[in-house]
């Protein structure tokens, strides 16, 4: 059967983002003991199919719960397998994490603009990833490796709280036996028989292999967490040009109609949620109201 | 010593100090070798020595007794081990212990810091050299402190 490719943004020819689709839970993946892996698929037997760009986010509605932005955490070139990855922290993501294969979910989107990665031939990549914030860049490592041969040296840095935190384990075992990629994991707090390495993901943006003059680095994590690593990253000499990261601000609409996710003059869901550090960094204090 | 000389000319840490301050420098060190969990020096000892990591991994260590050796921080290939020889009272604050076969460039700080009282060029330039090092194990340890990636962030 041929497949019906649908953004989701027409209907009856008309623009439309607030439409949501119903999908199924096709596969729940465990990740760690609060974040899971949801494999989604379009429940009403057409191909809903939703080609995205790697970091952007859908809004995913627990019906009768809430509505709330996820980001895709899976493969662009196979837009078919709708994926998320998504930390249990309050009341959608929480009811979320009950759900079994067959359930339904309610999916609208893609939304936000996504990582630049067509702009990075030739450069060498630094991917820095703090916690859950692995997930919206595991998309755009996907790509970067699909087309390795474009890029310089590709790195990854990703910190989490322990080692029962790791995320994505034997994705990242297997690229950590790439030669042509090298991937560093750290952990805050070693507990068990770790022995890899302990302390913040920003000590090892001092240390990677990369040359800062030719690298772009995309950063995603707590803000305080990326805050600190651009900090070492501009030591290192790498130009705030160069330099993406992904925000996240309280949202409503996902489509730049509420205000709620206002960022200074931009709107995160609609100019984000990945911005150039330079653009932004004189909004980086400014609090969520 | 010529190697030794070599390395540590290259070595960004060193990067712009006075030959005659690198050749005294050279004159305090010497290559040193620690097998897998050997302990570098431990908490509580006088602190005479800080080393330049050649090759492999060193942790840094609280030990607690009622949950053993905490590793707070990993070190690695190019990295300083240890600065407090040159801070009053010269006793390590931590464990560190060779994760694997280390090989180091050790430096006497004992014989550095009678130096650095006759020379204070010497002595502000280690310092200036040190205190990043040491602003950055704050840094980190404070972040470390938020728990970033807990509940709350
Ligand atoms: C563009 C974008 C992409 C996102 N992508 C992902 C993703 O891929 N995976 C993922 O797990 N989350 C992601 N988030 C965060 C996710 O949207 C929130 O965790 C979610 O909205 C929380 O809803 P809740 O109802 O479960 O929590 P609430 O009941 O609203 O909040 C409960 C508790 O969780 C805390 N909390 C709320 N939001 C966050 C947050 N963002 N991070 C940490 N704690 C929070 C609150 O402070 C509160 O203490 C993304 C957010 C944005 C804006
Ligand atoms: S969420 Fe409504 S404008 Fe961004």
């Amino acid at each position: 059967m041929e497949k019906t490719i649908e953004t989701n943004r027409k209907t009856n020819g008309q623009y439309d983002p607030l439409i949501t689709h119903p999908y199924t839970v096709k596969r729940v993946i465990n990740e760690t003991h609060d974040t899971f892996t949801l494999h989604l698929g379009p429940t009403n037997g057409r191909n809903t199919i939703f080609p995205f760009t790697a970091g952007q986010f859908n809004m995913l509605y627990m019906y009768g719960i809430g509505e709330i932005p996820i980001s895709i955490s899976g493969d662009p070139s196979k837009p078919e397998q709708l994926v998320h990855t998504t930390r249990a922290v309050g009341t959608v993501t929480k009811a979320m994490r009950g759900l079994k294969k067959g359930h339904s979910i309610g999916v609208r989107g893609p939304y936000g603009n996504g990582w630049p990665l067509d702009n990075l031939e030739g450069k060498d990549v630094v991917f820095i990833a703090g916690g859950i914030g692995l997930a919206p860049l595991r998309s755009a490592m996907y790509q970067v490796l699909a087309n390795r041969d474009s890029y310089g040296k590709v790195v990854l840095l990703y910190g989490t709280r322990t080692p029962i935190d790791i995320l994505f384990r034997k994705e990242l075992e297997r690229w950590k036996s790439r030669f042509d990629l090298d991937v560093y994991v750290t952990v805050d707090r070693a507990i068990g028989t770790w022995r890899g390495y302990v302390g913040v993901v920003t000590i090892l943006v001092s240390r990677a292999p990369y040359d800062p003059r030719n690298t772009v680095a995309l950063v995603c994590g707590p803000e305080v967490m990326m805050r600190f690593s651009i900090m070492e990253l501009k030591k290192r000499g790498v130009k705030s040009e160069h330099i993406y990261l992904s925000m996240e601000r309280n949202m409503k609409c996902g489509v730049g109609h509420c205000g709620h996710c206002q960022l200074g003059p931009t709107f995160v869901c609609k100019d984000g949620p990945v911005y150039r550090y330079d653009e932004i960094d004189y909004l980086l204090d400014i609090r969520e109201v | 010593m010529e190697n030794l000389e070599s390395i540590l000319k290259q070595h960004p840490f060193f990067e712009g100090l006075l030959d005659k301050h690198i050749e005294f420098i050279v004159g305090c060190a010497s290559n040193a070798r620690f097998k897998t969990g050997e302990f570098l020096f431990r908490e509580g000892q006088e602190a005479n020595h800080f080393y330049l990591i050649r090759e492999g991994t060193v942790n840094l260590e609280i030990y607690s007794p009622q949950k053993g050796a905490i590793t707070i921080q990993t070190l690695d290939e190019g990295e300083i081990v240890g600065w407090s020889w040159i801070i009053s009272p010269y006793q390590w604050r931590f464990d560190a212990r060779s994760v694997d076969m280390t090989r180091l460039i050790a430096l006497d700080g004992k014989c550095l810091r009678d130096k650095c009282n006759e020379d204070p060029e010497l002595g502000f330039e280690l310092l200036k050299r040190f205190s990043p090092i040491i602003e950055q194990r704050l840094v980190a340890t404070k972040i470390q402190l938020l728990d970033l990636y807990g509940k709350d962030d």
